[in-house]
């Protein structure tokens, strides 16, 4: 099978659940649902049948804008498991969601919340494989142009509504920063085609000018991963869009932003044929790198809404892996390459950001609160929950033997090998100040106690989703080799 | 077979979230685990591979996941380990609601402290220790008692930020030997790191294994840790999980010698304020639990000192390391039946203030024996395994010394050796406090709170017992242990085997 079929096949699942949603209204808005997860479960089947085309000449323009290797499946990959698992939770979050239709408690008019994902996914599925300028820009507006209508899905909420204002503003910025910068690199090097651009680098009279394109590029895609300097819209957006909508926005888009950054930095990053380009790319990024983990880290300590706390968190990770792409490690017989180790981040940060995010729904849906003051005494109330959650939290703070531990590993191996010793000083200090705001909660769960102490009920969604993401955090945390492999390690 | 020493708590913590009755199940596991460590340490000296297990984990970089008593140093700690784990497990009295709780986090101490000393390969040796910690916070939090979110948060920044300054020690250390492998005996035996960077190695060990072990001045997380945390919990931190510390320097000292040598003065200045400073402080307690808590911290600048002594030395000092290890094993068993009994005299009289207790030995005279046995093990009573640990500590720091007349007294002393000096005083303090405390709580007139204490039962007897008796077989025959470091016959030490 072609591959260019895997996203037509994504989007035409998007299409048949928004007819369905306009034509069948009798039909119950979580069996719209289901039917995106079958859907997208099918297209990841698919992506393990479709091989790249044996004759590219036959298809040149469409090869030109198109990779198919095995970065560009390990991300469509990712991005179809992040979709499903939103889509699971967007179910479990249905409730919530009723609570602001026009007939409060009805569910009128919130199937395409289980259509928008998929279109989201589709995109993030292009930008994996896009390798041209053109390509990464149609691929990452299709992704942020569906997240302007998921974070305003609630639009009768004035947070969602403030949120999903926030995001266009700034999203339609980095736009404009990223339009602008292609336009420069453009200019300088007389193409959009990003395997043509390391020996048009290095064929340049000055660098100035394509710095200056890359400085703005680098801008457009800080939006997109979080990073600094333009970081300031994630913790209003992550607080006010729906929960599922964040979860999407803080793992599948970032995982997409992640890979146009690698395509984008790699002609960029060669040392051996564009030293001194390289060399001002690297500090570029060191400093990004730097101020993200000091921002993220640093500014989640006094927070005390968990929803925040997260939106924080997702700066502090993106700090981590920006550490591991400043390092741009070639990757040898004992070492893992900058993109491993990125992959292995993104996934790793799947597991336990999403299994968080279901339990974060899980609290809000007992509890009707989002602060940390709603995980008082969890430990007492549902002692199964709150081990989860503390396993969960404890990835994330980077503890041995579990997932989260790897990442980090990886990325300050490959700092400490590219000698880059500022930042890992900043990131030892960052995920210093990680243990500290995630015991936090922890803490809450344990040492507080709450009025209510009844159970907390767990819907068997949530609950299955919980105990897998947790367990695999754990089998991951002792046995790293499996995503190592689809990464082709 | 080692595997097994780690996989009984765990599965026994497993098997109790499932329902199984809790404590038959931890002692039960514990109970095993001891028998299984005897059996494995007696036959360790004929098999020194005995049960050791590799499975590689990861392949860039080179990580296992392997166990094995790489030499005498691991057998001890693993012996120490299993006889405390099983004491601690089989003496706790748990508040009733909170059984689960109370033995999967305790199994779950034990598990994480026994894969840290069997562990070959420096990365689990890191990991399982966070695992041990973890559990240790939760149990002070939820079940301490007095003052126990503020110690059990205080105990929870100062561990958690020593693990990650020694993780970045730990990184930098094996991205300098240029080894591709975490294991112990490939990192020994990789080249010799440059010496600048050994500085800088040396000082983000000492700092974060210093702080794990209560290092003067990282130590004020740990008296009120061990006073608010229940007696299980301080059992196995003070007696065995801290000691990872200690291990872990006395492991990778090979690797950095020249770059510890340099901070040799300072860190004899620092145990002399864990001797000293701690010393007085302990002196001042008003409660038998903090003075205890203080008194494990105080007693870790002797063990420190011996590690100074080799470092000093470079390497050549051969009783340091003995030294170190027996009073390790010495001070972890002993610290640890005096939790175990102050817990007892908690339970028996209501109270563990200074004042309000008295003439305990009338009504509870097998509690008093006992405690007071361990009471004067901690001073260093001759005969019991403190003594035999401690004068070894104090002559390794005379080691290879010849006075030389001619010179003014000051240069006739190392850096060490004045320290050792001015450490002899701290016998005197614990001295002090040690039988200050036994007085005030055991002998003069009873006090109403001490009138009808219950004695201790036997089955309440045994944990104790068990400790006693490792005091007195280590005391009376130090070579039980030292036959572990320095084997008699064995010409080879497990170092020079690890090249093919």
């Amino acid at each position: 099978m072609s591959p260019y079929l895997l996203e037509a096949y994504i989007v035409l699942v998007g299409l048949v659940i928004l007819m369905l949603e306009a034509f069948v209204p009798a039909l119950r808005k979580e069996h719209l649902g289901v039917f995106a997860i079958g859907g997208l479960v099918f297209g990841l089947v698919l992506l393990f049948v479709a091989k790249a085309p044996a004759h590219p000449e036959g298809n040149v323009e469409m090869a030109r804008f198109y990779a198919f290797d095995s970065q560009a499946i390990f991300y469509k990959g990712l991005a179809l498991v992040c979709t499903i698992l939103v889509l699971l939770l967007a179910i479990d979050y249905r409730a919530i969601l009723a609570k602001f239709t026009e007939n409060p408690g009805s569910e009128e008019g919130t199937g395409e919340y289980y259509a928008l994902p998929i279109f989201a996914c589709a995109g993030m599925m292009w930008m994996a494989s896009a390798q041209d300028l053109v390509s990464i820009f149609v691929a990452l507006e299709l992704v942020t142009i569906t997240f302007y209508i998921l974070v305003a899905y609630m639009r009768r909420n004035v947070g969602s509504l403030e949120a999903g204002v926030k995001y266009l503003i700034l999203g339609a910025l980095s736009t404009g920063f990223l339009v602008y910068g292609i336009a420069w690199i453009y200019g300088t090097t007389g193409t959009t085609d990003l395997s043509l651009m390391a020996e048009r680098l290095q064929a340049l009279p000055s660098a100035t000018p394509a710095l200056f394109g890359l400085a703005l590029l680098l801008l457009a895609l800080a939006f997109k991963i979080g990073a600094v300097p333009m970081q300031l819209w994630i913790p209003d957006v992550y607080q006010g869009a729906p929960t599922p909508t964040t979860a999407f926005l803080s793992v599948g888009s970032k995982a997409a932003g992640f890979i146009i950054t690698l395509r984008i930095l790699k002609p960029f990053m060669d040392r051996e044929s564009v030293p001194e380009i390289a060399q001002h790319t690297t500090f570029i990024l060191l400093v990004l790198c730097g101020l993200t983990i000091l921002y993220g880290n640093l500014a989640a300590i006094p927070q005390t809404n968990f929803k925040r706390l997260l939106a924080y968190s997702s700066i502090a990770h993106a700090g981590f892996i920006l550490l591991a792409v400043t390092a741009w490690g070639k990757g040898s017989e004992t070492t893992l390459s900058t993109p491993q180790a990125v992959g292995f981040y993104l996934a790793t940060y799947l597991i336990m950001t999403i299994g968080i995010f279901f339990a974060l729904v899980t609290i809000r849906n007992a509890t009707g609160s989002e602060e940390i003051a709603a995980f008082d005494g969890l430990g007492k109330r549902s002692p199964a929950l709150a081990l989860a959650i503390t396993v969960l939290l404890s990835a994330l703070a980077g503890l041995p033997l579990t997932a989260g531990f790897y990442g980090k590993f990886f990325a300050f191996r490959l700092a400490i090998d590219a000698d880059l010793w500022f930042g890992v000083g900043l990131a030892f200090i960052g995920v210093a100040a990680g243990f500290y705001y995630y015991l936090k909660v922890i803490r809450a769960m344990y040492w507080r106690t709450s009025d209510d102490t009844s159970p907390i009920a767990i819907s068997p969604i949530a609950r299955y989703a919980i105990g897998t993401l947790t367990i695999l955090t754990i089998i991951l945390g002792f046995w790293p080799n499996p995503i190592l492999w689809l990464l082709g390690a | 077979m080692l595997a097994f020493l780690i996989l009984l708590p765990l599965c026994a913590a497993i098997a109790i979230l499932g329902g199984f009755s809790a404590r038959g199940t931890a002692v039960l596991a514990t109970g095993a685990n001891l028998v299984l460590g005897l059996i494995l340490a007696a036959l360790w000296s004929n098999n020194p591979d005995i049960g050791s297990l590799s499975l590689q984990v990861l392949d860039k970089p080179a990580i296992h996941l392997s166990l094995g008593l790489f030499d005498g140093m691991s057998v001890t700690m693993m012996l120490l380990s299993v006889i405390v784990a099983f004491a601690a497990i089989f003496s706790g009295k748990c508040p009733a609601g909170s059984e689960k709780l109370w033995y999967v986090s305790c199994l779950l101490i034990a598990a994480g402290a026994i894969g840290a000393f069997l562990s070959t390969d420096l990365f689990f040796f890191y990991a399982f220790h966070e695992l041990a910690l973890i559990p240790t916070f939760l149990m002070i939090g939820m079940l301490g008692t007095g003052d126990r979110k503020e110690a059990a948060w205080k105990i929870t920044i100062y561990l958690a930020f020593g693990s990650i300054i020694l993780l970045a020690g730990l990184l930098w250390l094996v991205s300098a030997s240029g080894a591709n492998s975490f294991q112990f005996d490939v990192l020994l035996a990789a080249g010799t790191i440059p010496e600048p960077a050994q500085h800088g190695i040396a000082a983000l060990l000492l700092v974060g294994f210093g702080t794990l072990v209560s290092l003067f001045p990282f130590h004020s997380w740990a008296a009120p840790a061990y006073a608010s945390a229940p007696a299980p919990v301080s059992m196995l931190h003070a007696g065995v999980l801290k000691k990872f510390g200690l291990f872990g320097l006395l492991r990778l000292y090979p690797m950095v010698s020249e770059g510890i040598q340099s901070w040799v003065p300072l860190l004899v200045i620092l145990l002399l304020g864990n001797i000293l400073w701690v010393g007085m402080v302990t002196i001042n307690q008003k409660r038998l639990d903090s003075m205890l808590g203080n008194s494990s911290v105080m007693h870790m600048g002797y063990i420190f000192l011996a590690f100074a002594a080799l470092a000093e030395s470079g390497g050549a000092n051969d009783i340091a390391l003995p030294a170190a290890v027996v009073l390790m094993f010495a001070h972890g068993i002993s610290i640890a039946m005096l939790f175990a009994l102050s817990d007892r005299i908690q339970q028996a009289t209501g109270t563990l203030e200074l004042r309000e207790l008295g003439g305990l030995a009338k009504a509870a005279p097998r509690l008093a024996f006992l405690f007071g046995l361990a009471a004067m093990a901690s001073i260093g009573l001759p005969g019991l395994a403190n003594f035999a640990g401690e004068i070894m500590v104090f002559l390794s720091g005379f080691r290879h010394w010849t006075p030389a007349y001619d010179l003014p007294l000051g240069q006739n002393f190392t850096a060490v050796q004045l320290g050792t000096i001015c450490a002899l005083w701290g016998l005197v303090i614990s001295a002090v406090y040690m039988l200050r405390a036994y007085r005030q709580t055991f002998q003069g007139k009873p006090v109403p709170a001490t009138d009808n204490a219950k004695d201790l039962s036997c089955c309440e007897r045994m944990p104790a017992v068990i400790l006693a008796i490792a005091l007195l077989v280590v005391g009376l025959y130090p070579n039980s242990i030292l036959n572990f470091i320095n084997p008699p016959e064995r010409p080879s030490a497990p170092l020079s085997q690890s090249d093919n």
